[in-house]
């Protein structure tokens, strides 16, 4: 026992016995948009209200792009998970179910659209 | 074993006559802002997806980013991320054990407000 992190011990303890995976989840990718959301906010809304080629040119560096996709991928990520407790919470039987599946093939899909924009516009 | 004294007992707090309390509110405000974001979000994913697709998609999504609707939609979302984004900061510093007792999680909660809403006029002036 003294060998293992207090992580380590608390998974599968919880009623579902899958729930620290999730927590776990929510904390690294909210660490991770702590340091992306900020840098994007400024970057999108300095871009925002430009022209076609402004914007084009903009993405096209490499670092406004990298902070893009990633904030794509870690953003929707959070949200398929954060909202996954909203309708858990609120939502039961079938409906609980369909709504799940569609919000997070809803996330993974505006990741997907995303990503490859944004990969299109940079390279 | 049939309960004889259903309707007696102590009941979990109902939210319809439930006294609003800074902590509460705040959390319920966190959880309100971060499922709205999608909203922008989705309009956000459009706006790359139409700058990649060529000038005239984006003609089209740029107008609706920037019309009285897109306006309205990003000024909200800009309060919204930023007090989303504190709200997590004060999950992140709860979860390494500190702030937990009462007081100073309202001083944390006015502090969230007070932090997202300065944050809101700045990213607004500088952007």
């Amino acid at each position: 026992m003294a060998f293992m992190t207090d992580r380590k011990r608390a998974i599968g303890n919880g009623s579902a016995k899958s729930g620290t995976m999730h927590h776990w989840n929510m904390m690294i990718s909210s660490v991770a948009l702590v340091v992306l959301i900020p840098i994007f906010v400024f970057q999108f809304g300095v871009t925002l209200g430009g022209t076609y080629e402004e914007v084009v040119a903009y993405y096209s560096r490499p670092v406004p792009a990298a902070i893009a996709v990633l904030t794509m991928l870690v953003t929707f990520f959070h949200f398929r998970k954060g909202v996954q407790t909203l309708i858990e919470d609120y939502v039961h039987g079938f409906a609980r179910k369909a709504l799940i599946i569609t919000m997070i093939c809803l996330s993974y899909g505006a990741a997907a659209f995303g990503v490859i924009a944004i990969l299109r516009i940079a390279l | 074993m049939a309960d004889v004294n259903r309707g007696n007992r102590p009941l979990s707090p109902h939210l319809t006559i439930y006294r609003p309390q800074l902590t509460s509110m705040t959390s319920i405000f966190v959880r309100l802002t971060g499922n709205a974001l999608l909203v922008a979000a989705l309009m956000i994913v459009w706006w790359f997806v139409a700058a990649a697709a060529g000038p005239d998609a984006f003609a089209t999504a740029d107008a609706f980013l920037r019309s009285w609707f897109g306006d309205l939609v990003f000024f909200l979302s800009t309060w919204a991320v930023w007090y989303h984004t504190f709200g997590g900061v004060r999950h992140l510093i709860w979860d390494m054990g500190y702030m937990l007792d009462v007081e100073k999680s309202e001083t944390a909660g006015l502090i969230m407000i007070i932090a997202s809403v300065l944050m809101t006029i700045f990213t607004i002036v500088v952007t």
